[in-house]
């Protein structure tokens, strides 16, 4: 069955707390039993408690598809990049360098790329992946465009992504202030960026314009 | 028609035209060529074509094209050739006959590839060759106790024909039967009751290549059940009900899942690239500093990448963004985001005279960090 086109993943990879509980829910994911897919970063251990969760952006173009010399990941028609097919994936390690949001994960022993497949197991029968279903901040959150934007009136999706001179469209969205200037978020111009710490607990908490009151 | 079409169908038409004067030379100029299995000869000669053409069109593919000339270099570099031989037979007992990396993923599965695999080979190491004429058996002249195997054409071996011997080898496509029918049972148990499995399989990929070895089984069991105990009954209509099932499934060879069985090997040639990629010089991540894959992998990725037209070029001293080494590709990421709230929540960078920190994960455990050696030395833990 198809993952409902209404139905989207949004990362706010800023309102992570580190908490671990996406990495916990993930192992109980049925399509990569017992290990987990998620890759929970400090960002700058020593100097901050900043923590990246990044999960499969299902990218409209996958780099790791096209680089694979063994034809073994596929995209299926409702915008998910499955992790590697067992009898083709031949472990060489191209799709784990070659992912910009470095991504999937190489299992040595098993001669498999294992990743992300945004719980199609669940997601394709309407429930939330694992990770967005515990997630406590909802840094990760799998709900409809209507919700996100009643949910959160501060924020935006966007799913354009620059690395350098190459543009990425992805089937996840990453949020980003309503009043960003621009509908890309340019990854490689914050290559160098050490550490970014926030005070989250302003659209976490707050049901109005947090940002209004501030202006007032 | 493009170029790699052209050459991929001369590649199609020359493994074909060899096998066909194969057949000539081994049946004896179709001497002992068995007429009644001229339809198996014909789909067998069409999948070959399917086969090499797709294969042919496969290495065409930048990345399959860089793996199989790098595979190649890798395997005949000098100084290693003794090695790579030894390396080469150890993998293709462990992997490729044992299955290992299938037990390691999962131990049912391991035995159902087993059963399935060991099937297949030994169907198509009686039938192909009885199919081509290349094996015939005769009574020998002067003692007709005793059968003959005549193979390319060369008297091979004899036996007596009541031996337990003789029934063995007359019986082994049963016995491979036994052994599909068992493989093609866990399989499909596997793909019912396997939520992770069921989410995304598919009938044509995952599901008909299982009905077709079943149905070439049982078919072939009716035809030894037939004239074993039914004084063969029926046993015109089996058989060609049989020659369907099989015919079908040689068909089917070039187009679905029974592909990886041609595939599959690249993953030897992959071993011996990794080898020579662990004794060269690392590349170091142009953010961090931290050393991951070989550099050569790097700079072969890099050209792959711009063959399909991507283009991660940066500008200032990374020069490209496959010189950043996965977590800093998290972290960069990150931080693009949080630079974009920056402005609403606030949040110092520390100095940045800084070096630039190494991601780490936040809990490199079993399952839950780096999946193997490989995750380990690209993502730092």
């Amino acid at each position: 069955m198809p993952l409902a086109e209404k139905l989207h993943f949004f990362v706010d990879l800023s309102r992570c707390i580190g908490c671990q509980s996406c990495i916990q829910a993930c192992t109980e994911c049925d399509t990569h039993k017992g290990q987990s897919m998620i890759q929970l970063d400090f960002v700058d251990r020593a100097n901050s408690t900043q923590t990246a969760p990044v999960v499969c952006m299902h990218c409209e173009s996958p780099t790791c598809a096209e680089v694979c010399p063994a034809d073994a990941i596929k995209r299926t028609e409702d915008g998910i990049v499955q992790t590697a097919r067992k009898p083709r994936c031949i472990s060489c390690n191209n799709c784990v360098l070659a992912c910009p949001f470095g991504v999937p994960k190489m299992n040595t022993e098993m001669n498999l790329m294992m990743k992300c497949d945004m719980c199609y197991d669940r997601t394709s029968v309407g429930l939330k992946p694992m990770c967005a279903s515990v997630c406590p901040s909802q840094a990760l959150a799998f709900t409809t465009l209507d919700e996100m934007a009643r949910l959160r009136p501060n924020a935006k999706p966007v799913n354009t992504f620059k690395f350098g001179a190459q543009t990425i469209h992805t089937r996840v969205k990453v949020m980003v202030p309503a009043d960003a200037p621009k509908e890309t978020v340019d990854v490689t111009a914050a290559m160098y960026e050490r550490t970014i710490g926030h005070d989250i607990l302003d659209d976490v908490f707050g049901e109005g314009p947090v940002f209004g009151e501030e202006e007032a | 028609m493009s170029r790699e079409v052209i050459r991929s169908a001369a590649w199609g038409l020359g493994t074909t035209a060899t096998l066909a004067v194969l057949i000539l030379l081994g049946s004896r100029n179709l001497a002992h060529f068995d007429a009644a299995l001229v339809a198996y000869t014909f789909s067998i000669l069409f999948a070959t074509f399917g086969l090499t053409y797709r294969y042919a069109m496969w290495l065409s593919r930048p990345p399959t094209a860089m793996y199989w000339r790098r595979g190649w270099q890798a395997f005949f570099r000098r100084g290693w050739r003794l090695r790579n031989a030894r390396f080469w037979l150890s993998r293709m007992s462990l992997d490729v006959v044992a299955n290992r990396f299938i037990f390691k993923r999962d131990r049912l599965r391991g035995l159902t590839h087993m059963l399935i695999m060991w099937g297949c080979i030994l169907a198509v190491a009686i039938t192909f060759p009885l199919v081509f004429g290349w094996l015939h058996f005769r009574p020998v002249a002067g003692d007709l106790s005793l059968y003959e195997a005549v193979v390319f054409g060369f008297p091979a071996f004899r036996f007596p024909h009541d031996s337990a011997a003789a029934f063995f080898l007359f019986h082994g496509l049963v016995w491979a039967s036994f052994l599909v029918i068992a493989g093609v049972m866990l399989a499909v148990r596997r793909r019912l009751r396997d939520e992770g499995a069921a989410a995304v399989q598919r009938f044509v990929e995952d599901f008909l290549p299982l009905f077709l070895l079943f149905a070439v089984s049982l078919t072939g069991l009716m035809l030894t059940a037939s004239y074993t105990w039914m004084k063969g009954y029926g046993f015109t209509f089996i058989a060609i009900l049989h020659a369907a099932t099989v015919i079908a499934t040689f068909l089917w060879l070039p187009f679905g899942k029974f592909f990886h069985i041609f595939q599959r090997p690249a993953q030897l040639g992959v071993g011996f690239y990794k080898d020579v990629g662990r004794s060269e010089e690392k590349a170091h991540c142009r953010r961090c500093g931290h050393a991951f894959t070989s550099k050569m992998h790097v700079l072969d990725l890099i050209s792959v990448e711009k063959e399909l037209g991507y283009r991660y070029e940066l500008e200032g001293e990374a020069e490209h963004y496959q010189w950043i080494c996965p977590p800093c590709r998290r972290a960069s990421f990150a931080m693009a985001q949080g630079l974009a709230w920056q402005v609403h929540r606030g949040g110092a960078s520390p100095p940045s005279d800084q070096p630039i920190p190494m991601p780490i994960h936040v809990n490199p455990g079993v399952g839950e960090g780096p999946l193997g050696d490989e995750d380990a030395e690209n993502f730092h833990p």
